[in-house]
């Protein structure tokens, strides 16, 4: 079918997707939240306090500023990423929850702009959680980090759409490994979650501005340190792209393999 | 008032042909039901008809609304029971019933309203509360109908509701389906049980290799396609039994492995020569569906 590129066709229904996902994390919500802070935690305080007391100044803030501001956008993109992979293939292929869905009035597409949504604001609610903590812990300067919550959703919405992309390909679980180890994880290490990308080598310094978490650390940290970003039109743009374009991709997927 | 208008429709994967050119006309009120061995097109006609899936060509009109290009419209008025049950695993009955609704756009109070009546017409009065896991393979079954149920449906699809369920099972969700069509609901079911279109549908298609190649009610499919009588032939020298006899007395024999299937208008000749072979047995019985069915798409298994 030539459809499958077709523009999108949305209705407000996908609103309902939404809610239907909300539904099952409030059955689930503790132990959801202890998962989204656990992981990162262990990581910035770790890091942050270990390293951190080995270099107490080394970029202009603390190492554990520096890292916070760094986990909330990881944070998010692994949230965003796991939810629109593993959920999300749970939901489609092995559930056919999204098949039950599709029999009522709603189309596919709302179905992956209901999932998307979803994934993203999941993701929002991992990156809010290490913001918060980093308020407590006094790492974030001024009112400018705000600004972070929007960004927060924004990068949740191009790693949503980037796992929604998987999940349209994928056979199985096992699959999502693959981008794991291949994309997200060489994501982190490069984007300047740890150390700044620019200790890195030239190549590797352009491939990791290519690369969406670079663009949301860009923004996030700077505000958490309380300056406006350097270029934050060009970072926000960017992230814009991928969240649009990684959206329209796994639509086009997802139709190709479910509307045939 | 038509509820399905089906014309000239044609779907195919590549090379294959799944759907070659079918029409359909269903009524509002009438039972229908589509039969046909696996791989006939049974379920690629359904997706069709709920414009889950575009046709190479042809015509589509659910409810009076063109599908695919309207097919959100059409299925705010649909209900869909699918082949396998895609109930939510995560919620409870009744939170099935209310997350479904949703997605009609119905209010939670119009939803809660309905639930009651719904639990009760799926025997699920008393299980509101308990969680799908819990549930029987026929709960699960009258469950998914009963959620088919929650927009009041003109018209229900149903891809072969009764497989994999017990006889009780069966009869129960039988049962309820009759009772829909006595209140004005039109149906659609595929199904390879044939004592299933028998006892429900009073008007039924046989499909084959994407197409229909037999139509009318279970009574006229056997009177037009079959003789009226069936003598079942078994021992081991059932087979030269039908060369030296059997074909000559009845109008058609068949052999299935150790069995011989003769057909004829009056067994009575068949039975007075096999009253002497003390070394074969055999069952006499009226033609039905089922020997229609395996005349139409052969013996052959269709995996």
């Amino acid at each position: 079918m030539a459809g499958h590129w077709a523009p999108p066709d949305f209705s407000l229904r996908c609103i309902h997707v939404w809610r239907r996902n909300l539904l099952v994390w409030k059955k689930l919500a503790i132990a959801s939240m202890i998962g989204n802070l656990a992981d990162p935690m262990l990581y910035m305080l770790g890091f942050g306090y270990g390293l951190g007391s080995m270099m107490p100044e080394a970029f202009g803030t603390s190492y554990l500023a520096f890292l916070a501001a760094g986990t909330v956008c990881s944070s998010t993109m692994m949230s965003a990423s796991f939810e629109a992979m593993y959920s999300g293939f749970s939901r489609m292929h092995m559930q056919k929850t999204w098949e039950a869905i599709m029999n009522a009035p709603l189309s596919l597409d709302d179905v992956v702009l209901g999932e998307t949504l979803w994934a993203a604001s999941k993701s929002l609610l991992s990156g809010l959680a290490v913001l918060m903590v980093a308020a407590i812990l006094g790492l974030c300067a001024s009112s400018l980090t705000l600004w972070v919550i929007p960004v927060i959703f924004l990068t949740g919405l191009a790693f949503g759409g980037l796992g929604l992309i998987m999940t349209a390909l994928s056979p199985s679980y096992d699959f999502f490994v693959y981008y794991m180890t291949l994309v997200i994880t060489p994501m982190m290490l490069m984007s300047g979650v740890f150390f700044p990308a620019e200790q890195l080598p030239m190549a590797l310094q352009i491939a990791t501005a290519l690369l969406p978490l670079s663009h949301s650390i860009e923004l996030v940290r700077p505000l958490m340190n309380g300056t406006l970003p350097a270029q934050w039109s060009l970072h926000l743009f960017t992230l814009a792209l991928y969240a649009i374009i990684g959206f329209y991709v796994a639509l086009a997927l997802t139709r190709r393999r479910l509307l045939k | 008032m038509s509820h399905l208008r089906v014309r000239a429709l044609r779907k195919s994967y590549g090379t294959n042909v799944v759907v070659d050119g079918i029409d359909l006309d269903l009524v509002r009120g009438e039972c229908f039901g589509l039969l046909g061995p696996n791989g006939a097109g049974k379920t690629t006609t359904l997706r069709l008809c709920l414009g889950l899936t575009e046709a190479d060509s042809g015509e589509i009109h659910v409810l009076n609304v063109p599908v695919p290009q309207e097919a959100r419209r059409a299925r705010a008025r649909i209900g869909v029971v699918p082949q396998m049950d895609n109930l939510d695993p995560d919620f409870t009955v009744r939170e099935n019933l209310q997350v479904y609704g949703r997605y009609f756009d119905l209010s939670k109070q119009e939803v809660d309203a309905r639930i009651p009546a719904l639990l009760d017409f799926a025997g699920l009065g008393s299980r509101g509360d308990d969680n799908i896991r819990a549930l029987s393979g026929g709960m699960k079954r009258r469950l998914t109908l009963a959620r088919a149920l929650i927009n009041d449906p003109d018209l229900i699809f149903l891809d072969e509701p009764t497989t994999g369920l017990d006889p009780q099972a069966r009869h129960l969700i039988w049962q309820r389906l009759r009772q829909l069509v006595a209140q004005g609901k039109t149906i659609f079911l595929t199904t390879h049980f044939m004592d299933e279109a028998e006892r429900l549908c009073n008007r039924l298609a046989v499909m084959d290799q994407g197409r229909m190649i037999a139509g009318g009610t279970p009574r006229e499919l056997v009177d037009r396609h079959i003789q009226p009588q069936v003598v079942e032939v078994f021992g081991d020298s059932a087979e030269s039994w039908a060369q030296q006899v059997g074909s000559g007395l009845a109008e058609r024999c068949e052999t299935a492995g150790e069995t011989v299937f003769c057909y004829v208008p009056d067994a009575t000749a068949l039975i007075d020569d096999l009253g002497k072979r003390p070394d074969l047995r055999y069952v006499h019985r009226p033609a039905n569906l089922e020997d229609v069915f395996l005349r139409l798409t052969g013996r052959d298994l269709r995996d």
